[in-house]
């Protein structure tokens, strides 16, 4: 029962996650939410009884990803434009 | 096998949804950050627990890992928020 | 389950676990970005490194090696989650996020003044 109730909670994470990183405007915000999406599938992985896939992930999807993300962020910019057409999503 | 694993793995999920809901809610980037931090060490010491009711030796090598690396990230975003990046 | 090691561990796991919670707890309901940070942070590592060293006590009659790797665990541990928290509250400071005050004492007249005059001037963080 509890192995239920923790593999819910880790999957409503993960896809609640993923909606904020894409709905949000503020880049910096979606890269924090990427780090969370990539922390708590580490745990899926490791409760699928998958460690060396659960090894490869905590080690590219925290240290690397977020580096390069970063890097980009820095020399473009923050925030998503509001007038741009092809964004159909309005602003929360 | 004794049953108070299974009290300790409640708290923990109960810990994790308190740190997920600051997540989501938090104003700046960096109560975002500091939520991040602590399910980064909730993590480290539910795989442990995990590795314990699993009985295997090895899987303790990936909160090893994570444990080292886990840091790294906040670190980056915080330089970054510094400006000195 | 009747040996010493058994119940040295159960009491080590307990007190951590409830200690997650409580610094799970506290990020939730303190009003201000440093209290969360000492909330978040010094609570959470006692609880870890009390739960991870639990476990390691609690195998250790099987397989000595469990009790090694818990505490290079705990050594980790006890390295990482302190300079992250330095570099947040670094951070934060440099950007004149400045700490809330909530108390009556007119001594504090001063900084009250310097915090609020730079909490209104910047736009975001």
């Amino acid at each position: 029962m509890i192995y239920l109730i923790l593999i819910l909670f880790l999957l409503v994470l993960i896809i609640g996650s993923a909606i904020y990183a894409v709905v949000q405007r503020d880049l910096l915000y979606a890269v924090i939410a990427t780090g969370v999406i990539s922390l708590v599938l580490t745990a899926v992985f490791y409760i699928l009884q998958a460690p060396d896939v659960a090894l490869t992930e905590a080690a590219i999807g925290v240290a690397l990803t977020t580096i390069i993300f970063i890097i980009t962020i820095r020399n473009t910019v923050r925030y998503e434009s509001d007038n741009d057409k092809k964004n159909k999503i309005k602003k929360l | 096998m004794i049953y108070i694993i299974y009290i300790a793995l409640g708290f923990m999920i109960l810990g994790l949804f308190f740190a997920s809901f600051r997540f989501i809610k938090g104003p700046t980037a960096g109560d975002r950050m500091v939520a991040l931090d602590t399910l980064t060490t909730i993590l480290v010491a539910g795989l442990v627990v995990l590795a314990y009711i699993f009985q295997r030796f090895i899987y303790l090598d990936v909160a090893l890992v994570y444990a080292v690396l886990g840091f790294i990230g906040v670190i980056v975003i915080a330089r970054y928020l510094e400006g000195a990046l | 389950m009747n040996t010493a090691y058994d119940i040295i561990g159960a009491i080590l796991i307990l007190i951590g676990s409830i200690f997650l919670f409580l610094g799970g707890l506290g990020i939730f309901r303190m009003p201000d970005v440093y209290n969360r940070l000492q909330a978040g942070t010094k609570a959470t590592t006692l609880g870890g490194m009390s739960t991870i060293l639990g476990i390691g006590f609690l195998m250790v009659e099987d397989y000595w090696g469990w009790l090694v790797k818990a505490i290079i665990i705990v050594i980790f541990i006890a390295f990482s989650n302190p300079i992250s928290s330095h570099a947040l509250a670094r951070a934060m400071y440099k950007r004149k996020h400045y700490p809330l005050i909530m108390s009556k004492d007119e001594n504090m007249d001063a900084y009250r003044e310097v915090a609020d005059k730079n909490q209104n001037k910047e736009e975001t963080i």
